[in-house]
């Protein structure tokens, strides 16, 4: 009896989270989907007609869609693989013994707290500026032409800009795992003459797995999503050159107060991020169970 | 358990470290720096590294300028109103899945993860209407439910992980001793459960002091915290150095601060116990 007693109290203390998640995912998303299917913008008041897939079409046809998917999945695999190789190399060198371990770790974890706004503000003007920034000293100084990186090689900037935020993080997370490897399981392989590479093919790497997959499905999901970074350093631009899905549809509905349009295209958005985390959640789930 | 290392190697190793930790940190580094230079010296070339007329100008000029103390006040408020709710929201939540767990709890769980998936531009649209016919654009009740909601699936899931490791035994004992639920919560359970709670509010403090999707889109002058005050630097007429490097140190220190205090709960908190 006292257990069915605190069944039905342990359901009732999960529910809130429940309800209040389960609004938060269908109620806004029902309007999006609703708003897709209308012509709906805000400097027309009082026109909502039923337009059917217009909308849909026009967003999917448009040249800027390409370029947006594009450049969406340039920035998570770009910083996906910039975070995870720099990660692996940077915890294996933090694992060695060296003076000032602690001291080291607090300079790398660092620029994992700094607020986007803040990183992109300063690397866009303090180093990427190509007449005062910092990047440009350097290239004069040794004789070089600058670069002007936000003009030249805007996504490549973004990409450079949000890997420094995440590389601490998946360092620190890599590193944590690299801890946890049995010691005498490398000294056995040593004394076996396996070299540095095959200790680290067969034992290190197989070992970090599991953080490795957790790295890629948190980042992930916030790569998808990059947006303060690109609207404070390039404004999508030049042209749609660093345009991502998030930036196009807030150009969208905030810039041009294409509500129908803005919704279809959040709609596709919320369908390319679920294909990906479909094949995510697997992976996690396999990672997690093992 | 000390690995056999010689001298020479480790110096080796130390300097490479220090170097690399230098560089990563540089950034930071500079825009403090920048901070305490005058506007000519911020984009002089070449660029004085320390060498310079130190000045706290800049701070004064910052805050009187823009009101920088309620930006501030802003980021404290809504950051940590909305994690406390959303522990007020979670923990019972939490507490339940941990030690009752039903034969779905593994699967709310991983339904309660995926609605992080979701695409915050998925909905940005609704909720922007939603906020302007209640009033709720650029008010810091407005974005503390957002935070709120956006927060909430990795607050349960932390506090989750960290519930899991209470050992059952003791609530059983305390169940046998005739102790009600509530005593169980009260009396057992909160005091092992305070340093999960401690270590959870410390993350997600400081991840809503960052958000910036939110911040940037829903608030203007009045409601804006530090993200989207910092932001507003980005238009030309906004470009001063040093005044941008003194409006983002003090944006970044606090939380860097109390990032560097919870670094060691960092890792089993953002990966959900996964990497301890």
């Amino acid at each position: 009896m006292s257990t069915q007693h605190s069944r039905a109290a342990a359901r009732l203390l999960v529910a809130p989270s429940v309800v209040l998640l389960f609004l938060w995912m269908i109620v806004p998303l029902a309007m999006t989907v609703w708003f897709s299917f209308l012509r709906f913008n805000l400097l027309m008041p009082g026109t909502r007609e039923w337009i059917g897939f217009l909308n849909y079409e026009f967003f999917l046809t448009d040249p800027a869609f390409f370029a947006a998917v594009a450049n969406t999945l340039a920035i998570v695999l770009g910083v996906l693989a910039i975070t995870i190789v720099g990660g692996i190399l940077f915890a294996l060198l933090l694992d060695q013994p060296f003076f000032g371990q602690g001291a080291v770790r607090l300079l790398m974890i660092a620029p994992f707290f700094v607020m986007p706004t803040v990183s992109a503000l300063v690397w866009k003007n303090m180093f990427m500026n190509p007449v005062n920034g910092l990047f440009a000293w350097l290239q004069k100084s040794v004789g070089m032409a600058p670069h002007d990186w936000l003009a030249t090689t805007p996504l490549l900037a973004v990409i450079v800009i949000v890997a420094w935020q995440w590389l601490p993080f998946s360092t620190l997370i890599l590193l944590t795992a690299l801890q946890s490897l049995d010691e005498e399981q490398r000294e056995a392989a040593e004394l076996d003459g396996a070299g540095a590479l095959a200790r680290f093919r067969y034992i290190v790497l197989p070992h970090l797995s599991r953080a490795i997959t957790v790295v890629i499905l948190i980042q992930t999901i916030f790569l998808l999503s990059v947006f303060a970074e690109i609207l404070v350093t390039t404004n999508g631009g030049p042209g749609t050159d660093s345009t991502n899905l998030a930036y196009l549809v807030y150009a969208q509905a905030l810039l041009q107060f294409d509500v129908g349009g803005a919704s279809a295209g959040g709609i596709v958005a919320v369908v390319l991020a679920n294909i990906v985390a479909f094949f995510l959640m697997r992976m996690i789930g396999r990672t997690l169970e093992g | 358990m000390a690995r056999r290392t010689t001298l020479p190697r480790k110096l080796g190793v130390t300097a490479l470290a220090w170097g690399i930790g230098f560089l990563v940190f540089f950034p930071i580094l500079w825009t403090v720096l920048t901070s305490f230079k005058t506007e000519a010296e911020a984009v002089a070339s070449p660029p004085s590294f320390l060498a310079f007329h130190w000045t706290l100008e800049n701070y004064a000029e910052v805050q009187e300028r823009s009101d920088y103390f309620r930006h501030f006040l802003n980021s404290v408020v809504i950051s940590l109103g909305s994690t406390v709710i959303g522990l007020v929201i979670a923990v019972p939540a939490a507490w339940a899945m941990a030690f009752q767990p039903a034969k779905r709890t593994k699967d709310l769980l991983m339904w309660m993860l995926s609605t992080k998936m979701m695409p915050p531009v998925g909905v940005l649209v609704p909720i922007y209407l939603i906020f302007r016919d209640l009033g709720l654009l650029d008010t810091r009740l407005g974005l503390t439910i957002i935070l709120t909601l956006i927060d909430l699936p990795i607050i349960i899931w932390m506090l989750y992980t960290y519930f899991k490791e209470i050992p059952g035994e003791i609530l059983e004992a305390a169940r046998m001793d005739g102790a009600d639920l509530w005593n169980e919560i009260v009396h057992v359970l909160t005091p092992m459960a305070v340093p999960g709670i401690a270590s959870t509010l410390l993350l997600n403090v400081i991840l809503a002091w960052n958000e910036a999707f939110w911040t940037l889109n829903l608030t203007a002058a009045k409601a804006a915290p530090l993200t989207a005050f910092i932001a507003s630097y980005s238009s030309p007429e906004g470009l001063f150095y040093a005044k941008l490097s003194a409006a983002s140190t003090m944006a970044i220190a606090p939380i860097l601060i109390l990032g560097w205090f919870s670094q060691k709960q960092l890792v089993r908190g953002l990966t959900f116990g996964a990497v301890k």
